[in-house]
């Protein structure tokens, strides 16, 4: 199903979306004019079909005037899919690469940039817990979008979720069983409250932000491929600064540092799994 | 500045690149087109085949030996290459956007569209975005309706838009569901989509 009133291809919809982007960042200091425009435009037709708006225009209009309806709008402007333990081999190569080396240090920060949902915050922590590495940890878990947060910091997922999260867990070399972490409540799983304690959930934009700490470890995964090349720029110059010497970087699947001047102050560790380390 | 009132001088060819998108059956459909194509062929090729979204796609490996253009899996942000193919790497949709060196490949997570991901719909009408007149567009065989919508945004845009005779696929639903969206410019069973494709890269009378 596709519902598509508004044709992307218009040479109208890109002005229009030039200006709503515009009109979004100077009312709710949103920047979302860096980001990669094909997947952008779809969903912003989206959005404007769900919101009854004939044009990107009407659209503009009613979020500035009616700022209630911005939030429904950065649910489309932003994309919320996550799982735990996504990509279980990413998780196991931290396991064996990047932890012993984290080992080496009395106390740890860690920042997970566009956490979403909190679901990779979460595994995280879970991992760093079987590690015995949690306790010295914090975990800097950051997202544009207040919804996300909110539900990150809940912790709660649908319990249809758990088979394929314990799935994931399992084959990410897993000592401990996904189980020990979560109890059922509300018609969901609630992960556990004393792994909270060591994670902060805040806002942060990799857009418009700057660097708040230093951390060993960053995990950005998925976030980049929604940027510009040109944003992506700025993303990793941020990631570059806030490592400590010798700290690691982790990508989503399908993201490089290619395309990048950062690319040379960093070396790969397993390439297969985007993590690299600062020179 | 450009303005759109002066066109440039176009190049050879009918089209830039075509979009292809496949579903149950289409390995072996694509098996049939692909190899086909000769190693001057100049547009680039964009592919979707629906696929389990758990497993690594085997795509690259098995039509890199039997292609004379170069195969590779879709990476955000590259440049699209002339003469080159690629294919929509598994649980990913593949769309194209345009940076300041021309058409580029992009990726995204967004939700899946007709229950895939990626799915071929995303890709038709992005490209058709980018390339409007200057891109074909192809639909195989599968077994359910996405590309419908998207072959008819290739159209719209300009584009020539090719759909497999349903009764040569198969899986006849998605060149049935193609033909009922809209009017296309050809349909034909595989055997005779090479030499259109090659018209469309020549400029031929096609
Ligand atoms: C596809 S999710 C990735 C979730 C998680 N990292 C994963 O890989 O499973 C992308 C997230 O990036 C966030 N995001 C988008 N733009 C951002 C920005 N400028 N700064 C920080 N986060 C951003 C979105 O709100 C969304 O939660």
């Amino acid at each position: 199903m596709t519902p598509r009133m508004l044709d992307v291809a218009s040479k109208d919809f890109d002005i229009e979306l030039r200006l709503l982007l515009e009109a979004l960042y100077l009312k709710y200091h949103y920047d979302f004019r860096g980001y990669a425009v094909s997947s952008l435009k779809r969903r912003l037709a989206q959005a404007a079909d769900r919101f009854d708006c004939a044009t990107l225009s009407q659209l503009q209009d009613r979020v500035l005037h009616e700022p209630a309806l911005f939030p429904a709008l950065l649910d489309y402007l932003t994309v919320q899919v996550s799982e735990l333990f996504r990509d279980p081999s990413y998780y196991r190569t931290l396991r064996e690469h990047v932890v012993p080396v984290l080992r080496t240090y009395p106390s740890l920060k860690v920042w997970i940039a566009g956490c979403s949902t909190g679901e990779e915050a979460w595994s995280l922590a879970i991992l760093l817990r079987e590690e015995g590495l949690l306790e010295r940890t914090l975990i800097y878990a950051t997202d544009i979008n207040p919804t996300a947060l909110q539900r990150a910091e809940a912790g709660v997922y649908a319990v249809d979720r758990i088979a394929s999260f314990t799935q994931n867990h399992r084959l990410s070399g897993a000592r401990t069983s996904l189980s020990d972490y979560y109890t059922a409540a509300y018609g969901g799983a609630v992960f556990d409250r004393s792994l909270k304690g060591h994670i902060v959930f805040s806002d942060h934009s990799l857009a418009t932000d700057s660097v708040f700490a230093e951390v060993q470890l960053l995990s950005c995964r998925n976030v980049l491929i929604y940027f510009s090349r040109e944003l992506q720029e700025r993303a990793l110059g941020l990631f570059a600064e806030s490592l400590c010497h010798k700290g690691f970087l982790g990508l989503g699947a399908r993201e490089s540092l290619r395309f990048s001047s950062h690319e040379a102050a960093f070396t790969p560790v397993v390439p297969e799994d985007r993590i690299f380390q600062k020179r | 500045m450009p303005t759109s009132r002066q066109p440039s001088a176009t190049p050879a060819g009918r089209v830039d690149a075509i979009v292809v998108g496949a579903s149950a059956g289409g390995v072996d459909a694509l098996s049939l087109l692909l190899p086909t194509l000769p190693a001057d062929f100049r547009p680039a090729l964009l592919v979707v085949v629906h696929l389990p979204r758990d497993r690594p796609s085997l795509l690259v490996d098995v039509f890199s030996p039997r292609c004379a253009l170069p195969v590779h899996e879709a990476g955000d942000k590259q440049s699209i290459q002339p003469g080159t193919l690629y294919f929509a790497p598994p649980d990913y949709h593949l769309l194209v956007d345009r940076d300041a060196h021309g058409p580029s490949l992009a990726l995204s997570l967004d939700a899946p569209v007709h229950f895939s991901r990626p799915a071929i719909d995303v890709l038709f009408e992005s490209a058709a975005d980018v390339y409007g007149a200057r891109l074909g567009g192809i639909l195989l065989t599968g077994a359910n309706a996405d590309g419908a919508q998207g072959l008819q945004a290739v159209r719209r845009a300009g584009g020539v838009t090719l759909v497999q005779t349903p009764s040569t696929a198969r899986a006849s639903t998605m060149p049935s569901a193609a033909l009922a969206a809209g009017p296309v410019d050809f349909v034909l069973p595989l055997e005779q989509m090479p030499a259109v494709l090659r018209a469309w890269g020549n400029g031929g009378a096609i």
